[in-house]
């Protein structure tokens, strides 16, 4: 009885002194999830919604935000690019440095000038890339997007990925952060990779 | 010649010879007593901190090969509990020879995902690693001074050593 209570109180001594270490670690630096160590971001060959071809080496030195989803979307697409809308208001100067990307995953609607008209409506710098089923597809799997079409009784809808993934001035894939952040994860996160 | 007792000191002396003296085991029950009941204080109040934030899982070397060769393996639990401000981190570490897909987040071999988490709440994600292809994380509120910290130390011992 005495050595079953002296076990019980080692094991609950030493989980104290476990969880009471005085070098807890600092917050992790970016608040979207970080790959470690960074690969460089997939080429993309895509249609601009500007009109020309669309390459993330158009973009080496600045940070870009780049998100999937499609025009007829009602639920995350608006929500998350008037996130990312929000995010460059609040940069200030430093929102020349950041390009969002809007890639589609619904090229039987989303034409060049279809995204434009819609992109516009939250931010004029953001471009829109739009291509073949086949090449939007293969960027998909570059980045580990899924996407399917989903039948409605007024025509379909894209259930898609939504999170947001991050590339530095450098080109390499930073982080991805999940849909929902706030604009202020955004910018906390922009400012970080500028200052790099 | 003996001296005269009031009459309440002579009452305690024949009670203290009329019972029985403690014995040496029951003083040594009684001091382990005290010293659970405060160590079971201590761990109500102190403060939790770990060493690190990270809870890291890895994906092992050869994962996909052993699947592929039709064995069912359960690499991963399918829920994984984290607690703001204590383990509020989520660290997958791919040592397999080929992607692995959490979520939107494609690992790739060698290559690791740390994801922070700041609202509590279930999350499910999509996980290549899974025989179920699902995975949930359930991120809990930071537990309050008190019986839920000691609740969090206990079933963190539970899992550490079960």
């Amino acid at each position: 009885m005495t050595r079953a209570a002296a076990l019980l109180l080692g094991l609950l001594l030493a989980s104290v002194a476990a969880t009471t270490s005085a070098g807890a670690s600092a917050a992790p630096a970016l608040k979207a999830g970080v790959f470690e160590p960074p690969r460089t971001a997939p080429e993309l060959s895509l249609r601009g919604s500007d009109g020309a071809e669309l390459t993330l080496a158009r973009y080496r030195g600045k940070v870009v935000l780049m998100s999937f989803g499609f025009t007829n979307c009602a639920a995350v697409c608006p929500i998350t690019l008037a996130t990312l809308a929000e995010a460059r208001r609040n940069l200030g100067n430093a929102a020349d440095a950041v390009q969002v990307i809007f890639v589609t995953v619904d090229p039987e609607r989303d034409d060049a000038a279809r995204m434009k008209a819609y992109l516009a409506a939250f931010d004029a710098s953001f471009v829109g890339a739009t291509g073949t089923p086949e090449a939007l597809a293969a960027v998909r799997g570059n980045y580990g997007v899924t996407a399917r079409k989903h039948i409605t009784t007024d025509g379909y809808v894209m259930d898609h990925s939504s999170s947001i993934y991050l590339i530095d001035r450098t080109g390499k894939l930073r982080a991805l952060m999940p849909y929902g952040r706030s604009a202020g994860d955004f910018v906390h996160d922009v400012k970080l990779l500028l200052a790099q | 010649m003996t001296p005269e007792l009031h009459p309440t000191q002579r009452a305690a002396a024949l009670g203290t010879r009329g019972r029985a003296r403690p014995t040496r085991e029951a003083w040594v029950s009684a001091v382990l007593l005290l010293f659970v009941l405060g160590v079971l204080m201590w761990a109500s109040l102190a403060p939790i901190e770990l060493a690190s934030r990270d809870e890291l899982f890895e994906i092992p070397h050869g994962t996909w090969a052993r699947r592929m060769a039709g064995e069912k393996l359960e690499i991963l639990p399918d829920t994984i509990r984290l607690t703001l401000g204590i383990n509020d981190v989520l660290l997958l570490r791919n040592a397999d020879d080929v992607p692995q897909a959490f979520g939107p987040a494609l690992v790739m071999p060698g290559q690791s995902f740390r994801l922070p988490f700041a609202t509590a709440s279930t999350y499910s994600f999509a996980c290549s690693a899974h025989a179920s292809g699902q995975l949930n994380v359930i991120v809990e509120p930071s537990p309050a001074r008190g019986w839920e910290t000691l609740r969090w130390r206990l079933r963190n011992l539970a899992s550490r050593t079960g």
